[in-house]
């Protein structure tokens, strides 16, 4: 059997049975050498936070996972490491990044991004370089006091880079 | 042809679907030159316990309403099965009540049911959960909107590109033509690939109805050959 793929639905409202697990936010415990705090929120288009999200991050080696359902604010967390750097399908070197993935209510299917660090080897990632250079920002996390801050913002002006799977 | 052409997938934005209109990113969505999402997906990090496929057993005693086998293969776009992949899985009781503090239709809820399973597909890329058929519900998408009774899925596959976080229908439901999240999706076989089928062969007599979905998931964008190229 194959064909047709089979297609997305919306994760709902309601997933809180089925899809969160405990410390799911922690990719590494976080007394572990080199476990960095990343946090952030999720946005609508009014700019209103969406409280019914599911953020899911993977380095893009698929070795670690973390999943993390937004609060009343929109907030998320992760605790996992800074990857090094990986290769493109072509070998280019890409700068270091987690992908992140975010499904909610209103989402009939999920959007992709990726979280770049601040202050690295960003001007020459290959995929950064296909992005409009007014929309970079969106994908670079700011450090704020050791704590990697991303926003998502699904919709608007500074509305966040997604890429299409 | 992008994504957002792509007759099998819904749209992003779906104006009838109330919740898309604020959530659905309006600016286009940046296409990576082949291979830049071909690399593995991440393992599901926390053991599966034996019954956990079993959302009849996890309380103290079964559950109101219709106890129904559901059971599956999960294949990649080529017809190999998906192996030992996580498939997890939510719903509403019979009544059409989720166990979530913001739930608030007034249907019961049942103390012997918490509506969430997961399991591992075997080396044949199978599934099977055993649980009770879920409700229809009322939502407040428009005037008397309703859901028609559906099952989560999410599963992780073996690619980044094969994520699926989905939901499985019932075949004659009537609620399925006034559904905008299922009709969201503009080809017809698109969406009677979320249909389940009514199957006798694994229905065990004087004990429970059975239902199969198989799953599609994308694979690797880039063929070996091509990377070697």
């Amino acid at each position: 059997m194959s064909g047709p793929l089979t297609p997305s639905q919306t994760v709902g409202p309601f997933f809180g049975v089925g899809l969160p697990f405990e410390a799911g936010e922690q990719v590494v415990d976080p007394g572990s050498d080199g476990a960095i705090r990343i946090e952030g929120q999720v946005l609508d288009g009014s700019g209103d936070p969406v409280p019914d999200a599911l953020v899911e991050v993977a380095p893009p080696d698929g070795k670690g996972f973390g999943r993390c359902r937004t609060d009343v604010e929109g907030a998320f967390h992760f605790v996992t490491v800074k990857p090094g750097i990986v290769k493109g399908p072509s070998g280019e070197t890409q700068a270091p990044h987690l992908n992140i993935t975010v499904f909610a209510r209103g989402l009939l299917r999920h959007l992709v991004t990726r979280m770049y660090f601040p202050e690295d080897m960003n001007a020459n990632d290959p995929v950064l370089g296909l992005v409009p250079p007014e929309r970079r920002p969106t994908l670079i996390a700011r450090n704020d006091h050791g704590v990697f801050r991303f926003d998502i913002r699904l919709q608007g002006d500074q509305e966040t880079v997604f890429f299409a799977i | 042809m992008s994504d957002r052409e792509d007759p099998i997938e819904p749209p992003y934005l779906y104006p009838d679907y109330v919740g898309t209109r604020l959530r659905a990113p309006a600016k286009p969505l940046v296409r990576l030159p082949t291979g830049f999402h071909d690399f593995p997906a991440p393992l599901f990090p926390r053991p599966v316990a034996d019954l956990d496929h079993d959302l009849t057993r996890q309380h103290g005693g079964e559950p109101i309403g219709e106890r129904i086998i559901v059971t599956g293969r999960v294949v990649d776009s080529d017809g190999r099965p998906v192996r030992n992949t996580i498939v997890e899985v939510w719903q509403a009781n019979a009544a059409g009540r989720y166990v979530d503090q913001d739930d608030q239709h007034p249907a019961p809820l049942d103390p012997n049911f918490s509506g969430g399973g997961r399991c591992l597909t075997d080396d044949q890329g199978r599934y099977r959960f055993t649980t009770v058929k879920p409700g229809a519900y009322p939502w407040k998408n428009h005037r008397n909107a309703w859901r028609p009774a559906h099952i989560h899925f999410s599963l992780l596959g073996n690619h980044f590109r094969s994520r699926l976080v989905t939901q499985m229908y019932f075949p004659g439901d009537p609620l399925m033509a006034r559904d905008p999240i299922l009709q969201s999706i503009p080809d017809a076989r698109g969406r009677e690939r979320l249909v389940s089928c009514f199957d006798p062969e694994a229905t065990v007599p004087e004990w429970a109805l059975a239902y199969r979905w198989d799953i599609v998931l994308r694979g690797r964008e880039a063929t070996p050959f091509e990377k070697e190229t």
